[in-house]
């Protein structure tokens, strides 16, 4: 019971990570129907900046928490900033002179887009995995066992919180800001938005924009969590993350939320009880799974096709 | 005698590979109501389309206020002052209603939000009953209320109308034709508006022309296109008589 428990507090955490990284697949999927493969590779590229970032404000295990959490914070901004700018750059460049072309070609520039972002972040920053020392170790026991003592740390509380926090602030721009109706006006209606006087190409921006800003922190989190990074992370994190997506019905916030949380339940449960070296493998057969039997996912609508 | 506020020059629209508009003239002067009536593909909304920037003119020149729109894109067209209700309502459905009419000051800014929704309400009473419903539970009649209160809402110069009839029962389309007359006689409301039914449309509008396979074939008062042999014929259903 007690393992079962620390499983669960673990797999929240790397649910979280996932579910911010799941909002950006889903909503780019909502508004112009593509899935960005290259999303996984601008969470990579946050997740280095944040290193860089730590290793410049020079927070180490010693820093008082405070201090620590405060500069985290402005870690995190920076993050943010410099992958906004990534996200908006790779769509000018690789996805809008695209647009209105057939539906493979920015397929297909996502994943070129992704191959460059790995190789330019291998060649620039080196093949080999940075380590980051642990920050804030330390915690508060829950629950004393005989057997296992569960445990929550001062990381994960951080983590989860931060999630909570970033998430219901985007719910908020979605729902009330005049940017969220515009962007939910452009998942319905793409052509009556721009009818109504809305710039659909800059809605657009934003939308990548802020999709790599929830990576760029989920990169953060992700370094602090594992205390190690290496260029190829996107890959892996960013198909669980797709998962997520696809699992909470692609295109739907709340679905991306709770498909996040899902998909690092079931891959912490799958390490925990039958093999950690093969808990790749059980996010990745989710995907299959969900894709044959249930492909308009937990929260999606049904597909309906366009013409 | 003053630049009309739409002008609209030798228009030529291809959809697909096929043309569409071959050479439409058309004017529409402040404060009037222009309608264009058509059967169904005569190039009535591909007109729509082609005022609005969505489809481009291949030949001609469209200006409005003496702005040559046929060059710019469409959510730049829209902020000159246009307002489009287009073919099929396209509401959005997922959103409330009251969202859709907050979406209609998009173009203008939410500074007369207001002011603007209580004018809508008052047009039609049936949205502010049901302002926090999602717009796709709606009947259709309610749903061609609300395209044309997001329309007004953009405080539009001109406001374009697609087939705001279509589908409506008789009594719902009379509402909605008696609420544009108003508009254009107490707001000086400037309507171009496209209709297959050209009964209701011409008795409302003060010119007229007709649309046959991308050209316009007649053109008149509304008074005379109503007496019109060919026109009673084709769209009034007198041709048996």
């Amino acid at each position: 019971m007690d393992y079962l428990a620390q499983q669960l507090i673990n797999g929240l955490t790397l649910g979280s990570i996932y579910g911010l990284i799941a909002i950006g697949y889903t909503m780019v999927y909502g508004i112009i129907g593509m899935i960005n493969f290259a999303h996984g590779d601008v969470f990579m590229v946050g997740s280095f900046v944040s290193l860089i970032c730590i290793l410049l404000f020079g927070i180490t295990g010693s820093t008082d928490i405070v201090i620590g959490i405060g500069i985290l914070m402005i870690v995190a901004v920076i993050a943010m900033a410099i992958s906004g700018v990534y996200g908006w750059t790779i769509e000018r460049l690789a996805y809008r002179p695209l647009r209105g072309s057939f539906r493979l070609a920015p397929l297909i520039t996502a994943i070129g887009v992704s191959i460059f972002l790995q190789n330019f972040v291998q060649e620039t920053q080196g093949a080999r995995v940075k380590p980051l020392q642990a920050l804030f170790a330390g915690g508060f026991t829950l629950h004393e066992g005989t057997e296992f003592t569960v445990r929550i740390t001062y990381m994960q509380i951080l983590i989860v919180l931060l999630t909570i926090a970033l998430m219901a602030g985007f719910s908020l721009l979605i729902s009330r800001t005049s940017l969220g109706r515009a962007q939910r006006a452009c998942e319905q209606d793409l052509k009556m938005t721009q009818l109504l006087g809305i710039d659909v190409d800059r809605t657009i921006s934003m939308t990548f924009v802020i999709g790599a800003m929830l990576a760029a922190v989920a990169g953060l989190m992700y370094l602090l969590y594992y205390g190690v990074i290496d260029f190829f992370i996107g890959f892996s994190a960013g198909v669980k993350a797709f998962t997520a997506a696809v699992l909470g019905g692609i295109g739907s916030l709340p679905g991306a939320m709770i498909g996040g949380v899902l998909i690092g339940l079931i891959e912490v449960l799958f390490a925990a009880y039958f093999s950690s070296e093969y808990k790749d493998v059980a996010a990745f057969s989710m995907l299959i799974i969900v894709l044959i039997f249930m492909p308009q996912g937990l929260l999606g609508r049904p597909e309906i096709e366009k013409v | 005698m003053t630049r009309p506020l739409l002008e609209i020059r030798g228009v030529e629209t291809f959809y697909g590979h096929n043309q569409a508009l071959h050479g439409v003239d058309l004017d529409v002067r402040e404060g009037e109501i222009v309608t264009m009536i058509g059967a169904n593909g005569a190039g009535k909304s591909t007109l729509m389309m082609t005022i609005c920037g969505v489809n481009k003119a291949t030949r001609g020149s469209i200006h409005f206020d003496g702005t040559p729109i046929h060059l710019i894109p469409p959510h730049e067209i829209i902020r000159l002052g246009i307002s489009l209700s287009p073919e099929g309502r396209r509401i959005f459905p997922r959103m409330t209603v009251f969202e859709n009419l907050q979406l209609g000051t998009a173009a203008i800014g939410p500074a007369h939000f207001d002011e603007d929704v209580q004018k809508i309400f008052a047009l039609f009473p049936i949205l502010e009953r049901r302002q926090s419903q999602r717009a796709g539970t709606l009947s259709g009649g309610e749903q061609q209320m609300l395209a044309i209160g997001r329309a007004l809402m953009g405080r539009p110069r001109l406001l374009l109308l697609d087939e705001p009839s279509l589908g409506l029962a008789p009594l719902i389309a009379r509402q909605i034709f008696d609420t544009l007359k108003e508009l254009n006689k107490n707001r000086g409301l400037t309507v171009f508006l496209v209709e297959q039914n050209a009964n209701h449309a011409l008795k409302l509008a003060a010119k007229g022309h007709v649309l046959v396979n991308g050209r316009i074939t007649l053109s008149g008062t509304g008074e005379e296109l109503l007496t019109h042999p060919d026109v009673k014929a084709a769209y009034l259903g007198g041709g048996a008589r």
